[in-house]
């Protein structure tokens, strides 16, 4: 089994007399894309510090590419590429000086940093205006050029934190292309942080949702689902509205562990597996619901998301 | 600790580019130094003659006569047989301005120090520059080197420069060269590089706390009252600006900018910067 590129063990961090983060456990496998998932104050953006080093645990531990981010924090910014919230890029540079600046701050030998820059102008479309200044580029252009910065040692672990936040739909869509390039083509380890479920769900091989610093749930999609919302979902339509006996019987159907009615004509079903909808069929036909429509569908991560940040909240 | 030199000179590098697009930093830099090193030198030594001021008329100044009546016996010494108006541009050129040489590397130093630390996270692209594999000192030392390096060069271009004027446009009064005096080499080699490390130690201090570039230069800038001091204590006699004085306040310059150093080396760290950053 190869090493992870990053692992929280038990992680605790406190700032401001609050806790950013509680035993936080995560661990993240080569090539994967991991997502993480929260509210604001979750503790996504803190979780990057932490394993760069540019902050300290106040108890656990981590390991960021096998190294304490405590004791070899330059050591390990010298592999990571990080994208931060906002590109914080130099205005008053052009892009290749800003390429040129931080390629130098990455141990980048003048020629290799020329060269990839070159390389990297061109992949995001920036080579015609390379020698503009950053402060003229439009928002999405600047989140490439941030995105190329984040890029240019070549790191063998990708902090993405919050990647499209302010963009419109186009930029948006066009980071999310980049990133999937990235995934697919050159077998990218990506730690993604956000809080849009769709680009989380497109994107991430696995998901972490988080929320006030703890860690609710950790897997792929389906793994969360089998965990948070286990069983099969089926969204049933009728023509008419069903009698109350319909419900009655549906709900007595060996099997069914749940049944929600989201409007007068819509049910949704939780069923323990798929040969249990052919029963409920025949209890409806019994009667005579007017059933029009039976999908089996799968929870979503919006669902999953959400009942866990319910479960939390109410919890807490 | 290995240091990366190529890290420093990329930093400072970096910053002098940034400086150099930044008008409100670099005006005041051209501007200050051109009135104290063409202005007022030639104002001084032309226009009295120009004006037909007597001899009378300058030596007779209660000011310049008390100035006089207080210096020291060297300097009276090195004043004897002049002609009013040579001894008058000696004394206001030569020994009056001296002090305020010293403002070049405070002035200069605050500006591109509070442009480079304050300036960062004006900016927000601190964050950016601390996920970088520099170390802690690193990024300190090329900040440090950024403000340092311009603000001496600076200080002893524009000493070159007063040196060139003062001898052209006086060599006719002297009868030759006359400047720079014995007691401006400790201020420009002693106490400038002192005041230099000073004044971009207290800045980087005070940036901690002021979150722009213009707040902590406007801060930073009130180390100018040092100068003004020495200014005022060579005008009523209480000191002179001797060489031996020069070495002994430059060496109280320099351990007060080495103790400001230790401490803003100790507060230039990556955690203690991001909660800056936040407020």
């Amino acid at each position: 089994m190869t090493q992870p590129m990053l692992t929280f063990q038990h992680v605790t961090h406190h700032y401001n007399g609050h806790a950013a983060l509680q035993d936080f456990e995560l661990s993240t496998a080569a090539g994967e894309v991991l997502g993480l998932l929260g509210p604001n104050g979750a503790g996504k953006t803190t979780s990057v510090r932490l394993a760069n080093g540019l902050i300290n645990p106040s108890s656990g531990t981590i390991r960021t590419l096998g190294l304490d981010p405590i004791a070899q924090g330059d050591q390990i910014r010298a592999q990571t590429g990080v994208l931060t919230e906002t590109p914080a890029l130099y205005e008053r540079l052009t892009a290749r000086q800003n390429l040129a600046f931080f390629g130098q701050l990455m141990g980048m030998s003048a020629e290799d940093c020329r060269q990839r820059s070159q390389e990297l102008l061109g992949y995001f479309d920036l080579t015609e205006r390379a020698d503009d200044r950053a402060g003229t580029y439009s928002k999405g252009m600047k989140q490439r050029l941030a995105l190329a910065r984040a890029l240019l040692h070549r790191p063998r672990l990708l902090f993405l934190d919050e990647p499209t936040s302010g963009l419109d739909p186009e930029a948006a869509a066009q980071v999310h292309e980049l990133i999937a390039t990235l995934r697919d083509t050159q077998d990218q380890t990506v730690l993604l942080c956000t809080h849009n479920l769709f680009e989380a769900q497109r994107l991430c091989d696995r998901l972490a949702i988080m929320n006030r610093g703890r860690l609710l749930a950790v897997g792929t999609l389906d793994e969360l689902r089998r965990e948070v919302m286990p069983g099969l979902w089926a969204e049933l339509r009728f023509y008419q509205p069903p009698e109350a006996a319909a419900l009655h019987a549906v709900r007595a159907v060996s099997g069914v562990l749940q049944v929600e009615e989201l409007d007068a004509q819509t049910w949704r079903l939780q069923a323990q597996e798929e040969a249990v909808l052919p029963q409920v069929v025949t209890a409806l036909t019994a009667q005579a619901a007017q059933l029009t429509a039976l999908r089996p569908n799968q929870a979503s991560l919006e669902d999953i998301y959400f009942k866990l940040q319910s479960a939390h909240t109410e919890g807490a | 600790m290995k240091i990366h030199w190529n890290y420093l000179t990329a930093i400072a590098r970096k910053d002098l580019l940034e400086v150099r697009q930044n008008r409100a930093a670099w005006l005041p830099m051209l501007i200050v130094p051109l009135i104290f090193i063409l202005v007022l030198p030639l104002a001084t030594i032309f226009i009295p003659p120009a004006i037909g001021a007597t001899a009378e008329n300058l030596t007779q100044d209660t000011d310049l006569e008390a100035f006089l009546a207080n210096m020291p016996p060297s300097f009276k010494e090195s004043l004897e047989g002049l002609e009013p108006v040579a001894l008058m541009v000696k004394v206001m050129l030569g020994y009056f301005m001296a002090p305020m040489f010293l403002i070049f590397p405070i002035m200069f130093s605050t500006i591109i120090a509070a442009e480079s630390f304050a300036g960062e996270r004006e900016r927000k692209t601190l964050e950016a520059l601390l996920y970088t594999a520099a170390s802690d000192l690193e990024l300190f030392l090329g900040k440090v080197l950024a403000a340092m390096l311009p603000a001496l060069g600076l200080s002893w271009g524009s000493f070159l420069l007063y040196t060139v004027v003062l001898n052209a446009a006086g060599y006719n009064l002297f009868g030759g060269l006359w400047f720079p005096l014995s007691t401006w080499w400790p201020l420009i080699f002693w106490i400038s590089p002192g005041l230099a490390l000073l004044g971009t130690s207290a800045t980087v201090l005070i940036s901690a706390k002021t979150p722009t570039f213009m707040g902590a230069y406007q801060s930073s800038a009130s180390l100018v009252l040092v100068v003004i001091g020495f200014l005022v204590g060579q005008a009523t006699g209480v000191l002179y600006l001797s060489v031996g004085v020069g070495m002994i306040i430059g060496l109280g310059v320099w351990v007060i900018a080495a103790v400001l150093t230790g401490v803003a080396v100790g507060s230039f760290q990556r955690s203690r910067l991001l909660v800056q950053a936040a407020n």
